[in-house]
């Protein structure tokens, strides 16, 4: 269990995660979601002890992480595929990080064969492919058997089949009672993992709800119709006690409607329609609708593009 | 314990990538190399040098000649040990593994200490056999008096050097930073400071020029140098402990 308490972070004047207050429950894969640039990074070098909270507190089963006896078999993390030095093979990576938190050598060769990496063990990081350096990332959280795993954008970059791999197994790590905490600015992504989901926005908390309550809340549902009898059938399903609501171009919508009810309806009255249309809104769309006001780079008419890929302000290393 | 685990870590880091073995290899074969040269070229000239130099011929100092050289190859060993952690993003999945950051810098450097240790002791040896097989009938031998400290404290002063690297190398954080600041300041500025007979007084008190003393046996004509030789070793010293005092708050205080 990771609780988050008042959780803030302050680069001078930026505020990077604004007093997060939140709890990460065992057994489940909790989601943790925002747009690029809402704080999703810096909370989780927080929760590692490697940045400095400005004010607030995290506890891991409820100690510090620097009270952590070996913490790597508290808790395993995926930060950054690229925190390996390049220089050092596959092996000698995991071996060093197993004989700090007094794992055995054996193991190594275990995450190695989980992660499909041993037939290049004794190659050099640096010639690793994206796909390759996430799979090593994931076998040094895996290393010492934790109960806690915690992954900041495990598919950015993959490829389909290396997507599919990381979704298996997240889903197999929570079912065998592990605590998972997956960071992602992907909706869609989270949808297929997540069970739980706690989404943030400029570093502040936005939501922090059940993957089902956010579903049934957000994928709203409703027929979308045109006609060139527009008023006629705005007064006709009105008759019938069907609320209609006029959208642009002359399309109506109306929530929570059945297609086969207002065909009907206005077939006996012979109104033409044009169209008539099931529709399900996306959860991508909730969730933009949820941080549209928090998302940092709005993306402007004329403007030169961003780069979308830094999670995180700027700092020099 | 905590402790141990992280040297048998930070070994098998040090073991496990190349530049480990070539700045040591470099380190090695300059200061013998340039030092057996060096000690060839005096014998050469020996007959020709005049008086005053004569009474200050140190034929042990002569030979450890190459270590202004090979010193440097010391200080990229030391910057690299501890930079490339940061420069790599290693230090992130490093401090995961042991969060408690002192343990971690001093087993880091204690591994890499030792190591520049083995690698000093040896090389200043076989560069003071080497450079007095070249100084032939000029040279001097083990048993005279201060030789066997001179050669011992070059070790000391090489190990030292790598040290001092390390604990800049805490503090700034990147590699080619580090360097950029330790490479002319051996290499240019002390050596400036040092021939300058305004600056010269201070220049002595620099790390390299104050541990450099050690390994001299002949005190120059006219030297008021205000430290013996282990005292010299005692200011370089200093200097380190300062750096990786400095180095240790910079970890601790600073985000990962």
């Amino acid at each position: 269990m990771i609780e988050l308490e008042g959780l803030t972070k302050r680069y001078g004047e930026k505020v990077a995660v604004d007093n997060l207050t939140f709890t990460v429950r065992p057994g489940i894969v909790t989601g943790f979601l925002g747009p690029n640039g809402a704080g999703k990074s810096t909370t989780m070098r927080m929760m590692l002890g490697l940045d400095r909270p400005t004010a607030g507190d995290v506890r891991i089963d409820g100690l510090h992480y620097d009270r952590l006896k070996d913490p790597l078999t508290y808790i395993g993390a995926l930060l950054d595929a690229k925190a390996v030095h390049g220089g050092r093979s596959a092996y000698h990576h995991l071996l060093c990080l197993a004989q700090s938190n007094g794992i055995p050598g054996q193991r190594v060769h275990e995450v190695l064969d989980t992660v499909g990496l041993t037939a290049v063990a004794r190659k050099k990081a640096k010639g690793f492919s994206l796909g390759m350096g996430q799979r090593l990332g994931i076998a040094a959280a895996l290393l010492g058997d934790p109960r806690i795993l915690m992954f900041d954008e495990p598919v950015n970059g993959l490829d389909p089949e290396g997507i599919h791999w990381i979704r298996t197994l997240m889903k197999s790590l929570a079912a065998q009672g592990r605590t998972v905490f997956v960071s992602s600015h992907l909706m869609s992504e989270m949808a297929l993992t997540a069970d739980h989901l706690v989404v943030i926005g400029q570093g502040r908390l936005l939501a922090d709800t059940s993957m089902a309550d956010f579903i049934r809340q957000n994928s709203r549902s409703y027929v979308r119709i045109r006609s060139p009898h527009r008023e006629q059938l705005l007064d006709l399903l009105r008759g019938a006690g069907i609320t209609a609501v006029e959208t642009t171009g002359g399309v109506l919508e109306v929530d929570g409607g059945a297609p086969e009810q207002i065909g009907e309806l206005a077939a006996r009255h012979g109104i033409v329609l044009h169209e008539l249309s099931p529709q399900q809104a996306s959860l991508e769309e909730a969730f933009m609708r949820l941080t549209a006001e928090s998302v940092e780079y709005h993306a402007h008419a004329g403007s030169s593009p961003r780069s979308w890929g830094e999670d995180r302000p700027r700092r020099r290393t | 314990m905590t402790a141990a685990r992280v040297v048998r870590s930070e070994w098998t880091k040090i073991r496990s990538v190349a530049s480990t073995v070539w700045t040591l290899s470099v380190a090695v074969v300059v200061t013998v190399a340039l030092g057996m040269l060096i000690s060839a070229l005096t014998n050469h000239e020996f007959a020709t040098m005049p008086d005053r130099d004569r009474l200050s011929f140190d034929p042990t100092f002569i030979s450890f000649a190459g270590m202004s050289l090979g010193q440097l190859a010391m200080i990229v060993f030391g910057v690299l040990v501890v930079a490339n952690e940061y420069s790599t993003g290693m230090i992130r999945t490093s401090l995961a593994a042991v969060p408690q950051r002192g343990t971690f810098l001093s087993g880091k450097i204690a591994v890499a200490t030792l190591l520049a240790l083995a690698v000093s002791l040896a090389t200043s040896f076989v560069a003071f056999f080497a450079g007095q097989a070249m100084l032939g009938a000029h040279g001097t031998s083990l048993g005279e008096p201060g030789v066997l400290r001179a050669v011992i404290g070059g070790g000391f002063y090489m190990t030292l050097i790598a040290v001092f690297s390390m604990g800049v190398a805490a503090m700034l954080r990147s590699p080619m930073l580090s360097l950029g600041v330790l490479m002319p300041f051996f290499f240019l500025i002390s050596n400036i400071l040092g021939n300058v007979s305004a600056t010269e007084k201070i220049g002595r008190f620099l790390p390299d020029q104050a541990g450099s003393k050690v390994m001299r046996v002949v005190t120059p004509v006219d030297d008021d140098t205000p430290y013996g030789p282990w005292g010299g070793l005692g200011i370089m010293l200093l200097w380190v402990i300062a750096a990786l005092v400095g180095g240790y708050l910079m970890l601790e205080r600073r985000d990962a």
